[in-house]
């Protein structure tokens, strides 16, 4: 198969709070606003943690008391940066080779008005692997991912 | 293809091997076949329904067709990480200018 190479996704958003407490939300907080489908439990979500260090990890808590740490903290410089690998396979599953993994870097900027901007890079999409290809097209509907994505989980999770 | 196609085409576990293998690197039948507990045409019909689902595609070679995944699923990849740091990204701003203090805080 040719090689096809991945561009990045960037967005960004400017919110009207300095930067210490967007950095804080965006980390410590992350359950706050963290969409609450967007997990790889078996069970429904009960917490998130940031864990506050490099090395560290996000670990998602089911509310049967499993967890899943699907992010390695590898940039933790409060208030202006922190970088995350993503770490899910194809099967929905913790990937434990780093080599396929991707990135995701978060900047915190002052700007007027005691607001920030967050800008968001999730980076090396393609060292993921030809097998994330369908898992995307199972779920890629513009409408229907977030939906889509919890029904595949469970689908993966009950093994028919 | 619809959504419900590519659920219902990886929800089975021989597929989803198949469909693994195939991510590896592309394969003929007969390959897939040799490495797997199933038979030729098993092998066949799967990847058929792969197919029918976008999942994958096949080019003839020779006497021969030789399958692989879809390469446009990275840029679709990039599409569904866009559409979910967007939606993300929404709700922390929802979030983080809520008042100080509110509950959940």
């Amino acid at each position: 198969m040719p090689e096809v190479k991945s561009t990045p996704v960037r967005t960004s958003v400017v919110v009207d709070t300095p930067v210490d407490r967007a950095f804080t939300v965006f980390t410590d907080d992350i359950a706050s606003w963290w969409p609450p489908d967007h997990h790889i439990l078996q069970a429904e979500l009960a917490s998130m943690e940031f864990e506050p260090r490099v090395g560290g990890s996000i670990i998602d808590r089911g509310v049967d008391g499993t967890e899943c740490r699907w992010a390695r903290v590898l940039a933790y410089e409060p208030p202006h940066r922190v970088v995350f690998s993503w770490d899910i396979s194809l099967a929905w599953q913790v990937e434990s080779d780093p080599g396929r993994t991707s990135e995701v870097e978060v900047t915190f900027k002052p700007v007027d008005g005691g607001r920030t901007r967050v800008e968001l890079e999730h980076r090396h999409i393609d060292r993921h692997g030809d097998g994330w290809e369908g898992m995307h097209s199972a779920v890629g509907s513009p409408d229907g991912w977030g939906v889509g994505m919890q029904r595949f989980a469970e689908r993966i999770a009950s093994g028919t | 293809m619809t959504n419900t196609d590519a659920f219902a085409a990886l929800a089975d576990p021989t597929r989803r091997t198949i469909f693994e293998r195939l991510g590896e690197h592309p394969a003929a039948v007969g390959e897939l076949a040799a490495s797997l507990p199933v038979s030729r045409s098993a092998v066949s019909q799967h990847l058929k329904v792969l197919k029918d689902a976008g999942l994958v595609s096949s080019t003839p070679a020779g006497t021969r067709r030789v399958y692989a995944v879809d390469p446009r699923g990275i840029t679709d990849l990039r599409d569904y990480l866009d559409r979910f740091w967007g939606v993300a990204l929404h709700s922390f701003k929802n979030r983080v200018e809520s008042p100080r203090g509110a509950p959940h805080a």
